[in-house]
């Protein structure tokens, strides 16, 4: 990429010195090694990206096949998590909503990421702050952040119309001024760097040096934060579909499996909303602690 | 002081006026025509050009904007279709009901949550400390109104502790007359403590339902700051000079460290107006967030959008209060604007 991350790259002392790859492959084995539990986070991602991707093979039964003989039956060893209402399996349909819970997650903040990141480097670039585009990028961020975020998401969601498009665009929104924060925030602490300086000496544009210098430089925060705002993500739009909004039914989704269960919780029939809460809980937590291992791995300074 | 106040006061036109902004283009999007939307689904063409003139659809932006400030400004917040109430109505009627229930939950999370990062603070790697940092994990990790519900499976169905989380008083308790709207309040005004108690018992579940989603953020940062100002300098001296640790950890280190807290309950009004309507939909709370809930429902979207609005207005309230609690609690800020 640029001459001194090539540089830096060549610890000298050593007989044969390491790709960059092999360096930082070496360095995450280091840190998982250290915390158990980050290892352990990273492999119930793996788990949970598998459930999304076979969910539907893996499930024993038709996740939509209602069987009214069998409706609101407690678990046994013929239904694991027991079947709801209608008689549907609840354990296929949790596993069969893992896909869509983290297809809205991974979508909302893929777009958060390229929207937020494009406006954030825009603003760096138009003369390091103070120009027109950071102005105007902080005036939507700040106008966001005036909202109390869930409920922004509400109004925009009731507005655009009920569909997962329209979750997972405001999911976005409502990330949107995190992100642009962070571009800011990091791009600030590099704008007097050594690396920064010389490529303006050299004759580069402010544009240029946003997209070839900084950029590649606070890219690995922004996937840490990726991860991170993933968890707030799948709990936001599980709150939306939990109150009526975006994913609907029959549809399995964690969110409205809580809110269908949530009618039988007074009457004793907790299987139906434990289960697919569970789900929803140890993604979150999952997607934490994800987080917080790869800030380990990409960000030594702020290790907690 | 009454030149910095005003000048905060100021600042938050900006915010106000983005607020209004995008709830006016908020009401603007409304999925398909919104004037074909309220002529009703077997309108002719005729008649929805009509309603559309009626409501003003078929002005200039900017001069349904001016329209829609100026309706704003009388209070208008549009006609609810499933109450058949003014939207303002509806909501201030309704708002008491919220406002205690998140107070409720704020103060009893503030409550534990203090105390728990202090002593995490002091005691570094204690069991304490060790309990708050599962505590703050869970809470970040779990979905509100999946607390609630485990909450009101395990203390009304299995341990019947709890009344049925149906709404703020039980059915046959009186309610208290309106003094303040909050029953807990109003209740004790009138003396009547049968009416207390069922409004308290009623509020716990709800309440504590917020307390466990709210106590993640404070007592994180209760305890990093509590850490920090354990190890400033001024704490040093406190020691050396011989004060007792009572005293160097509670006038010394946590009045400095509960500055970066009260900074932090902003963002964590943000999270408890929002996850209030989640708990609100799960205790059948008659609160603003529920009413918002049943609007959406029946696809009755002028109290949403008064609910969006008037929730944006008292975000934005609580934030200057919040920025001007911080002046009076830290005298330099006051001193150095």
């Amino acid at each position: 990429m640029s001459a001194p991350a090539a540089a830096d790259g060549a610890p000298s002392g050593q007989q044969r010195p390491k790709g960059r790859f092999a360096e930082t492959l070496s360095h995450a084995r280091h840190i998982i090694g250290e915390n158990p539990v980050t290892g352990l986070s990273f492999a119930l991602f793996a788990l949970l990206l598998l459930c999304a991707v076979f969910g539907p093979l893996l499930s024993p039964y038709d996740p939509l096949a209602s069987d009214t003989v069998a409706a609101l039956k407690p678990p046994s060893a013929h239904h694991w998590f027991g079947t709801d209402q209608l008689g549907r399996d609840i354990l296929s349909r949790v596993l069969v909503a893992t896909r869509l819970d983290m297809l809205i997650a991974i979508l909302s903040v893929a777009l958060v990421f390229f929207a937020g990141g494009l406006a954030g480097v825009a603003g760096v670039a138009a003369g390091f702050f103070g120009g027109w585009t950071d102005r105007i990028v902080g005036r939507v961020s700040d106008t966001i952040m005036a909202f109390p975020l869930f409920v922004l998401a509400m109004g925009i969601v009731a507005a655009l119309g009920n569909t997962v498009t329209n979750i997972v665009i405001t999911t976005a929104i409502i990330n949107f001024p995190l992100y642009t924060r962070i571009v800011r925030a990091e791009a600030n602490v590099r704008r007097n760097a050594g690396y920064v300086l010389a490529a303006r000496l050299t004759g580069n544009s402010d544009t240029r040096i946003a997209l070839t210098t900084i950029l590649p430089n606070i890219l690995p925060i922004m996937v840490v934060q990726m991860s991170l705002t993933m968890g707030y993500a799948i709990l936001n739009a599980a709150g939306l579909s939990f109150i009526g909004l975006g994913v609907r039914p029959p549809a399995a989704e964690w969110g409205i499996m809580v809110a269908e269960g949530s009618a039988f919780i007074v009457s004793g029939e907790w299987w139906i909303a434990l289960f697919p809460g569970l789900a929803l809980m140890l993604a979150v937590f999952c997607f934490n602690l994800v987080g917080d291992g790869l800030r380990d791995i990409v960000d030594p300074l702020r290790r907690t | 002081m009454l030149k910095t106040i005003g000048d905060r006061i100021l600042t938050t036109i900006p915010a106000l006026i983005g607020v209004v902004l995008v709830s006016f283009l908020l009401t603007r999007v409304l999925p398909g025509d919104t004037a074909a939307y309220f002529a009703g689904p077997a309108a002719t063409p005729q008649a929805i050009a009509e309603v559309k003139a009626k409501l003003g659809l078929d002005k200039p932006l900017p001069e349904q904007f001016a329209k829609y400030v100026v309706d704003l400004a009388h209070g208008d917040l549009g006609q609810s279709l499933t109450t058949g109430q003014p939207v303002l109505a509806d909501l201030t009627s309704r708002l008491p009901a919220s406002a205690e229930l998140t107070l409720f939950g704020l103060i009893l999370s503030l409550v534990i949550a203090i105390p728990l990062g202090v002593v995490a603070a002091v005691r570094q790697g204690s069991a304490v400390d060790h309990i708050c940092r599962v505590v703050v994990t869970a809470g970040v990790s779990l979905p509100v109104f999946f607390t609630g519900l485990i909450l009101v499976y395990v203390f009304y169905f299995i341990l019947q502790w709890s009344p049925a989380p149906l709404g703020r008083i039980d059915v046959f308790a009186t309610t208290p007359p309106t003094v303040t709207g909050f029953y807990l309040i109003d209740s004790l005004v009138v003396g009547d403590y049968e009416a207390f108690r069922s409004a308290l018992s009623q509020m716990l579940l709800p309440g504590v339902t917020l307390a466990i989603f709210s106590l993640a953020p404070i007592a994180r940062i209760t305890r990093a700051s509590m850490i920090s100002a354990l190890s400033a300098e001024f704490t040093r001296t406190a020691k050396a000079s011989g004060l007792s640790p009572r005293r160097v950890i509670v006038t010394y280190a946590l009045r400095n460290a509960l500055l970066p807290v009260v900074t932090t309950l902003g963002m964590v009004f943000s999270f408890l107006l929002g996850a209030n309507v989640l708990v609100e939909k799960v205790f059948a709370w008659p609160g603003v967030g529920s009413y918002a809930v049943e609007a959406l429902i029946a696809s009755d979207f002028a109290p949403v959008q008064g609910f969006v609005l008037a929730m944006a207005i008292i975000y934005v309230v609580l934030n200057l209060l919040i920025d001007l609690a911080y002046g009076v609690i830290d005298p330099r800020v006051r001193m150095s604007s």
